[in-house]
């Protein structure tokens, strides 16, 4: 069937089975893919993105019931917190293999947006849903903090 | 250590002697991109092009899977070019091994953590072949002696008369000057670049912002997604399959058989997965594996009463046990570990006009091309291999390519076609780090010193093609090289065959040996009184490599390599113990633990802090101190080891794979734990100065987690978890 979606501010129409999960029509049919696969049961964060400013995991949640709630994806993340992440990051190279990040870095800003002045254990809390395999929590812990200082000034 | 070769051992020597007599020279193609002309860009070698549009490009000859490879040889050619940080670029190579093989395995692979080892000469003469060409040219343009030209930051000038150009500016005239085949290095005192803090990584911008483009995010024109029904018990086959209600779902274009099984292959992944979910497949389990684990355990179990392969022999560590004091001894269990890493394998292929084209995360270019081409009937030439960002891989990838092809195959070729695995596929069907059962038993003297230490080891050989006395070192690395002075010393191994697929995973063999040494190693301690690290300063008083060691079962080539350098194993420990406070005091429910190791040619030394509570523990604090050579860019050191701790902490707390029945019981993220944000330590890295050229650390640190962290633990409660994970209680 004929669904429309809002991504990324854009109206899009995409045909398809609405029992499909949102990641695989955000990858597959809007070429959007920043968004990952990581396990497809929403333990590991890889396709995390914001729907009505929300993080939400993307694949399990079935496209047909997104309706006109907006969807955010790593591609659509701005303003000043995405931009005080992304500083953050780079400043402090908080990627290895980087396959994590998407999903990290739109948790992080929900976080942020949620939270500016964040502990330790906010961040454990809120981004204890996000696997990064290669390991690098400690530097994210990090990066979110510095990103929090950033947005301070 | 000893290499991990994955195409039969190779000569660390023979490679090394390649990479510093120059004859790696040999290797360029310097007629390449040189046609005359000022437009032309600047490729002395086929590492290094510069664009008239003052880009420097370097090309990559090994696989960017999250170490930070591409940003660590871009470097070494920026070093010696003098480039500015900001006008450098990579692209990953072609596959060419005649141009890219890693010197040390003489194939183009990457693995083993010798990346930045056999390319630490070549690139480095890469870029001082640039820069001299540059010299050179900006010599002849401006009529002056080349020995008054300076170069810095993406700079040439010759300071008496004022002139100066850009790289670019200069590429073209560079380009028509001859190659130079002996150009100096720079001293090391002299860089500007390595070694050094605040170089940015290359692919950080496009890791941030979704476009950095991996395996399973390959899009082409009409490209349908596979996804692959395998035998759930190891070396099952089809023994029918019904087709029908899989073809019948909507999307799914073809159901074929490949050797790996049945790939449903459809317009999108989730069309694919309900196909193959619709599928019904009989398999066939002759031959297959049936065993559970616990079957595998009491087998294992069996042969620690029996004498293995000797792996080392000093002295008469079975005589001297006898006539001991006192023996402590204890067993050990380790399962099977997956490498699980985020990115799913996936594999992208598609026929060309007169070939095919392969997008890869796997560190085996020439293995995917070769493999490619065997089984198309191409040429090599034929096939073009595109080797993309991994999303992690930690050995999962390697050897991953050709089912794609075969799939390809199996619809001839008819469209362009992603292999995607899900989770639990990568969970039931991959090949894991073996499991191994230990025994150690030591013996010690009225004094308590340690006179006899005896290993023993049961489990799979990952590299069983040329063992040495039966014995496949790598199934003993860190426990046939430990680097204690213990007048007699036994370590054999029982090599065990079982139906389950296995390889290398980040910190392969450390990962088991040394928490068996470590943590015994702290029982000896607790039993005589002493503090663990005034033992192991002790026992690391004398220089191993002077030992007369009756057995080493280690190949030739690695044996030269297979201790640190004396004493730097020990200034590493002392380091960490200094960093770390210890003997200062703790609160209660707290304590230290450390643990040391020496693989890859990097020495580790860690120092773990725990707080412990009635059930649970955490992890406060790793200190690590990293003897590792040169490190060209000190902050993606750090980074891989600050990692190598968490993965190093999922392997002790919950990782296991585990069979019922020949069945792999795990299937994701739920019941395959790793490690998670609220679970992870503080780290602090420190790396001992060194001139010595670079040497491993991508995993060569997951060995001392685990025993570090089982000492602290040791020492905050008194409880001894010698049967890993954790969590398997
Ligand atoms: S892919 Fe959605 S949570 Fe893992
Ligand atoms: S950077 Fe590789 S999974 Fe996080």
């Amino acid at each position: 069937m004929t669904l429309r979606l809002t991504v990324n501010d854009q109206r899009r129409r995409v045909e398809t089975d609405p029992e499909t999960p949102l990641l695989w029509v955000i990858r597959e049919q809007l070429g959007l893919t920043g968004t990952k696969f990581g396990c497809g049961a929403g333990v590991c964060g890889a396709c995390t993105v914001q729907l009505d400013g929300k993080p939400v995991q993307s694949c399990s949640v079935p496209v047909g019931d997104v309706g006109r709630q907006p969807v955010t994806t790593i591609e659509g993340v701005d303003g000043p917190v995405a931009e005080a992440v992304r500083r953050a990051w780079l400043e402090l190279d908080a990627a290895e293999c980087g396959y994590c990040q998407p999903g990290m870095i739109v948790a992080a800003i929900a976080l942020l947006r949620r939270k500016p002045h964040c502990t330790d254990k906010d961040i454990d809390d809120a981004l204890r849903g996000n696997i990064c395999r290669c390991g690098i929590y400690d530097r994210i812990r990090a990066a979110v903090h510095l990103a929090a200082r950033k947005l301070e000034r | 250590m000893p290499e991990t070769p994955l195409l039969g051992r190779r000569s660390i020597l023979r490679g090394a002697a390649v990479a510093t007599t120059g004859l790696v020279i040999g290797l360029y193609v310097p007629e390449r991109g040189r046609a005359a002309g000022r437009s032309e860009p600047l490729a002395p070698n086929a590492f290094l092009r510069i664009s008239p549009e003052n880009e420097v490009t370097v090309v990559a000859k090994h696989v960017e899977w999250g170490q930070g490879i591409h940003t660590t040889l871009a470097m070494m050619i920026a070093e010696e070019l003098d480039a500015d940080w900001g006008q450098v670029r990579v692209v990953p190579a072609p596959a060419d091994p005649d141009l890219y093989a890693n010197l040390i395995f003489e194939a183009q692979v990457t693995a083993g953590s010798n990346s930045v080892r056999n390319s630490w000469e070549q690139y480095r003469r890469a870029g001082a072949t640039g820069r001299a060409m540059l010299v050179a040219a900006a010599a002849q343009r401006w009529n002056v002696p080349a020995a008054e030209i300076t170069v810095d930051q993406g700079v040439v000038r010759h300071s008496r008369t004022g002139r100066k150009a850009t790289f670019g500016e200069l590429a073209g005239a560079a380009a028509t000057q001859p190659v130079p085949t002996d150009v100096p290095l720079k001293d090391i005192g002299r860089f500007r670049l390595i070694g050094t803090q605040g170089v940015h990584r290359l692919d950080t911008p496009s890791k941030l912002d979704g476009s950095a483009r991996f395996a399973i995010d390959v899009t082409q024109p009409g490209m349908l997604t596979a996804l692959v029904a395998r035998s759930p018990r190891f070396g099952g086959r089809v023994a029918s399959v019904d087709r029908a209600a899989a073809l019948r779902v909507p999307g799914v274009r073809h159901v074929v058989q490949i050797p790996t099984g049945i790939a449903v292959v459809a317009d999108t992944f989730w069309a694919a997965k309900k196909g193959r979910d619709a599928l019904d497949v009989r398999w066939d389990d002759t031959g297959a594996e049936t065993r559970s684990t616990t079957d595998l355990v009491t087998e294992y179990r069996a042969l620690l009463d029996r004498r293995g392969d000797i792996a080392r022999k000093d002295g008469d560590a079975e005589r001297a046990l006898a006539g001991a004091a006192h023996t402590i001894t204890a067993d050990f269990e380790y399962p099977y570990l997956a490498h699980a890493p985020l990115e799913p394998v996936a594999v992208a292929v598609r026929r060309t006009r007169d070939g095919v084209e392969v997008w890869t995360g796997e560190g085996s270019v020439q293995g995917a091309q070769e493999g490619a081409a065997e089984l198309l009937g191409l040429t090599r030439e034929q096939v073009t291999v595109h080797s993309v960002y991994a999303g992690g891989s930690f050995g999962r990838k390697d050897g991953t390519t050709l089912e794609a092809v075969e799939i390809l195959r199996a619809i001839g070729g008819s469209a362009p076609v992603k292999l995607v695995w899900t989770r639990e596929d990568d969970l039931r069907h991959s090949f894991y780090r073996p499991m191994y059962v230990h025994r150690m038993t030591v013996g010690l003297d009225r004094r308590g010193d340690i006179t006899a230490w005896h290993h023993r080891i049961v489990g799979q050989s990952i590299f069983p093609w040329e063992p040495v006395n039966g014995v496949d070192w790598v199934s003993v690395d860190g426990a046939g090289n430990i680097p204690y002075d213990i007048p007699n010393i036994l370590v054999d191994l029982h090599t065990t065959q079982t139906g389950v697929p296995i390889n290398t995973l980040r910190g392969t063999a450390g990962a088991h040996t040394v928490y068996s040494v470590e943590t015994m190693l702290d029982d000896v301690a607790a039993r005589t009184g002493r503090d663990p690290l005034a033992l192991r300063r002790q026992l690391m008083s004398r220089d191993p490599n002077t030992k007369q060691i009756e057995i080493l079962s280690i190949a030739e080539a690695d044996r030269p390599t297979v201790f640190a350098e004396f004493p730097r194993q020990r200034r590493t420990l002392e380091l960490a113990a200094r960093r770390a406070g210890w003997g200062s005091r703790l609160g209660r429910g707290r304590g230290r633990g450390l643990a040391v190791h020496y693989g890859f040619l990097t020495s580790v030394a860690m120092v773990a802090e725990v707080t412990a509570h009635r059930e649970t523990f955490r992890v406060d604090r790793v200190v690590c101190a990293v003897d590792c050579g040169i490190a060209v860019n000190p902050d993606i050191v750090r980074s891989q080891i600050e990692g190598s701790v968490a993965w190093g902490l999922s392997i002790m707390l919950d990782g296991a794979i585990t069979l019922d029945r020949g069945v792999v019981q795990q299937s994701g993220f739920h019941d395959y734990r790793v490690l998670r944000m609220d679970q992870m330590p503080k780290v602090e890295v420190h790396i001992m100065p060194s001139s010595a050229p670079p040497k491993g650390v991508g995993q060569v640190a997951v060995a001392t987690v685990a025993p570090a962290v089982a000492n602290a633990l040791f020492a905050a409660t008194g409880r001894r978890v010698r049967r890993l994970p954790f969590s398997a209680g």
